[in-house]
């Protein structure tokens, strides 16, 4: 494998202040991050929130309006050939061919690559994902975990050096998204690095750092108990009955940021802890419920997050 | 159940009052806004009409007129100048050549830079004054029988007209000498002759751009095209993957074609059957770079379709296949030169027809490279590299 020319060789993904637009509506906003180097980087945020977008032009398949960086060492508006050549990229939609099988699909990648022995790095790739006895099959008649492996065995197949994952999880079962990430976690561990988004908050809490974006803005990021920790909220978790009711009375009181039901408990936030305390006061020595000063899950602080930036955002 | 009570259960979900039509007119209203929305597709409604009207009304013409002539005259006399001032008063020639050699005379008819040849014998005017009736040679490129015939056709009586006011001969019964029209490569002049292989380079136009014409703007709605861009590939490989299984396909229909035609409609190939494949082949692979190139451009497959078609009735209309191409106002002969085909079937007709070698078809061999380069390079600049 080259050697790439980078100034900071543990840094996989070092952008800055990068935006673009689409049709004079901002979809990414001055956005700046650093991936280090056989870290699983998770990128969070809604739909649209423009992680597609920052994804392409990680890889080279939009210009960045402003906005420059390197990715694995190499300029994103420069070398997009030399980037694509180490980087490996799932696509949000399977985008192998559906007339092509298995087999097929993964040659092509690899002959596209220049890998030497096309027939047997795809032979060991359906190994290697689980697809044999499958090899035969047409990519479009797959079911969806079944694509969602195979389109990760396409873009890891090339042995790249950084894999851009876009919502590799979505639609595919419990069980499939479990054995994914473990996959993911023995990629890493071989030192590769990943960048994957995704919506789910599990998947959020499986990865080294976590960034979170919306509204084109980068919100917060560090690992899962910095980003809670920064932000600042304090959650009350109230058990007990009628919690429905609760939930309404205490909606838009002073202090209380947030109110969400998990499963049998109500989670109460606020930014500001004097005037939530203040306000839960009353309630907390009613009968029938429970009240306990705990960590905000980082849903809430997603959710705050996304709140606030409405505000400021839209 | 009765009828009465599966009618009482119906009631729980009315049908609205003229259901069919409601639901025609949302699904009428849908597509006219997207039809709207589709701006290419909307501007191909008006274009195509206007301008194929307009383009063949007026470049049309199965009469054609001022066809060039070469001339070989052998004697500078005062008959043969009215003679040839008759011809040319007939309006049908027109002389651009004036050669002394017999050998350059046919090197020009087989070139296909003249469609006919006038030869003036020596000693004309004086076999005339002794009433020998001399042969005045009009040799004509039949390949087209269209384009000669009405030419031949009416040559004697419009000389004779021409000639009767201007030579003082009195008005004899018959001309004082005699034309002898030859319709050299197609003396029966059977159109077939002519039709065939014009077919093969208009079969071949047709399908060539469909294959191409959709590769690109496919791998877009199949949603493909991203995975392709984010692997390391240049315009000019995927150009090359996806022209060079064509060429093959082409090639295969194109020998199918010229073998129906030699077996079944007797359509002889008098030149070399390697030349012929091998610029059958430069002229497949033109098309492809063109329909390509559309598929660059356009944005669905229905939009290439509507390309293909916009290229696909000039080169019908105006390469000489359907009419003469001689016959055509200049403006449009230009527009034809910037066809395939119009080369392809100058090419196809002189190798079948008139055995021409290499040295005859320089001309369009290398307008078809030219063609070809130039889509491609539009087809490589066009074609985009990210998804901006």
């Amino acid at each position: 494998m080259n050697a790439a020319p980078a100034s900071a060789p543990d840094i996989a993904i070092n952008v800055e202040g990068l935006s673009k637009s689409f049709g004079g509506r901002e979809v990414v906003h001055d956005l700046s991050m650093q991936v280090k180097r056989g870290s699983i980087y998770g990128f969070l945020g809604p739909n649209g929130s423009g992680k597609t977008t920052t994804i392409r032009m990680l890889c080279g398949l939009l210009t960045p309006d402003s906005g420059e960086g390197t990715c694995l060492g190499y300029d994103i508006r420069r070398d997009a050939d030399k980037i694509k050549r180490q980087v490996g990229y799932m696509t949000q939609r399977f985008s192998l061919y559906q007339d092509l099988s298995v087999r097929e699909n993964l040659e092509f990648v690899a002959r596209l690559y220049g890998l030497r022995d096309a027939r047997s790095a795809a032979r060991d790739m359906i190994q290697r994902i689980g697809l044999n006895g499958r090899e035969e099959q047409l990519a479009g008649e797959l079911s969806g975990g079944w694509k969602q492996r195979l389109a990760l065995g396409a873009c890891t197949l090339p042995n790249p050096r950084l894999l851009l994952l876009d919502e590799p999880t979505a639609g595919v079962d419990p069980k499939a998204r479990r054995d994914f990430w473990n996959e993911i976690h023995a990629l890493a561990a071989d030192g590769l690095t990943v960048l994957v988004s995704t919506h789910y908050m599990d998947e959020a809490e499986r990865c080294h750092e976590i960034a979170y974006i919306a509204y084109g803005h980068l919100l917060a990021h560090g690992t899962v108990d910095e980003v809670i920790a920064k932000s600042a909220l304090s959650t009350w978790t109230v058990s007990g009955d009628d919690l429905n009711g609760l939930a309404a009375e205490l909606a838009g009181k002073p202090g209380v940021d947030m109110v969400a039901p998990f499963g049998t408990s109500l989670h109460v936030s606020g930014r500001d802890k004097a005037a939530l305390e203040a306000t839960i006061a009353p309630y907390r020595d009613k009968r029938g419920w429970r009240w306990e000063d705990s960590e905000p899950s980082l849903e809430d602080v997603f959710i705050d997050l996304m709140n606030r930036s409405k505000d400021n955002f839209q | 159940m009765s009828a009465t009570d599966a009618a009482s259960q119906d009631r729980g979900v009315p049908e609205p009052a003229f259901g069919f039509w409601r639901r025609s007119y949302a699904m009428l209203v849908k597509e006219f806004i997207q039809l709207r929305r589709d701006r290419v597709s909307f501007a191909m409604i008006v274009m195509i009409p206007v301008m194929q009207l307009l383009l063949f009304g007026y470049a049309i013409n199965t009469t054609p007129r001022h066809l060039p002539t070469a001339v070989l005259i052998q004697e500078d006399s005062d008959l043969a100048r009215s003679v040839l001032k008759a011809l040319e008063n007939t309006r049908y020639f027109r002389f651009t050549r004036e050669v002394h050699s017999v050998a350059e005379f046919d090197e020009l008819l087989q070139s296909g830079k003249v469609l006919f040849g006038v030869e003036i014998p020596r000693g004309f005017e004086r076999a005339v004054r002794r009433g020998d009736r001399p042969a005045l040679l009009v040799a004509a490129d039949a390949t087209d029988p269209v384009a000669a015939g009405s030419a031949l056709g009416t040559l004697g009586a419009v000389v004779q007209t021409a000639l009767a006011h201007d030579v003082h001969i009195g008005d004899p019964p018959q001309l004082p000498f005699e034309i002898r029209a030859h319709a050299r490569y197609n003396p029966a002049a059977e159109s077939r002759l002519n039709i065939v292989p014009g077919l093969v380079g208009t079969i071949l136009t047709m399908t060539m751009l469909i294959f191409t014409a959709l590769s690109v703007t496919r791998e877009i709605e199949r949603g493909t095209m991203e995975s392709l861009l984010s692997m390391p590939i240049k315009p000019v490989e995927v150009m090359f993957g996806k022209i060079i299984p064509y060429v093959i396909v082409g090639f295969i229909q194109a020998s199918l074609i010229v073998s129906i035609g030699v077996l079944l409609f007797g359509v002889p190939i008098l030149g070399s059957v390697t030349l012929l494949a091998l610029l059958t082949t430069l002229f497949i692979t033109t098309n492809l770079s063109i329909g390509y190139t559309f598929s660059t451009i356009v944005q669905n497959q229905l939009q290439a379709m509507q390309m293909s078609m916009m290229f696909f009735l000039p080169s019908i209309l105006l390469s000489g296949f359907m009419f003469p191409f001689a016959g055509m106002p200049v403006w449009a002969q230009y527009l034809g030169e910037a066809l395939p085909l119009t080369h392809y079937i100058r090419i196809v007709r002189a190798i079948m027809l008139k055995g021409a070698d290499p040295s005859n078809l320089q001309y369009d061999t290398i307008a078809l490279i030219v063609l070809m380069l130039v889509a491609m390079t539009i087809a490589v600049t066009r074609f985009r590299r990210t998804l901006d």
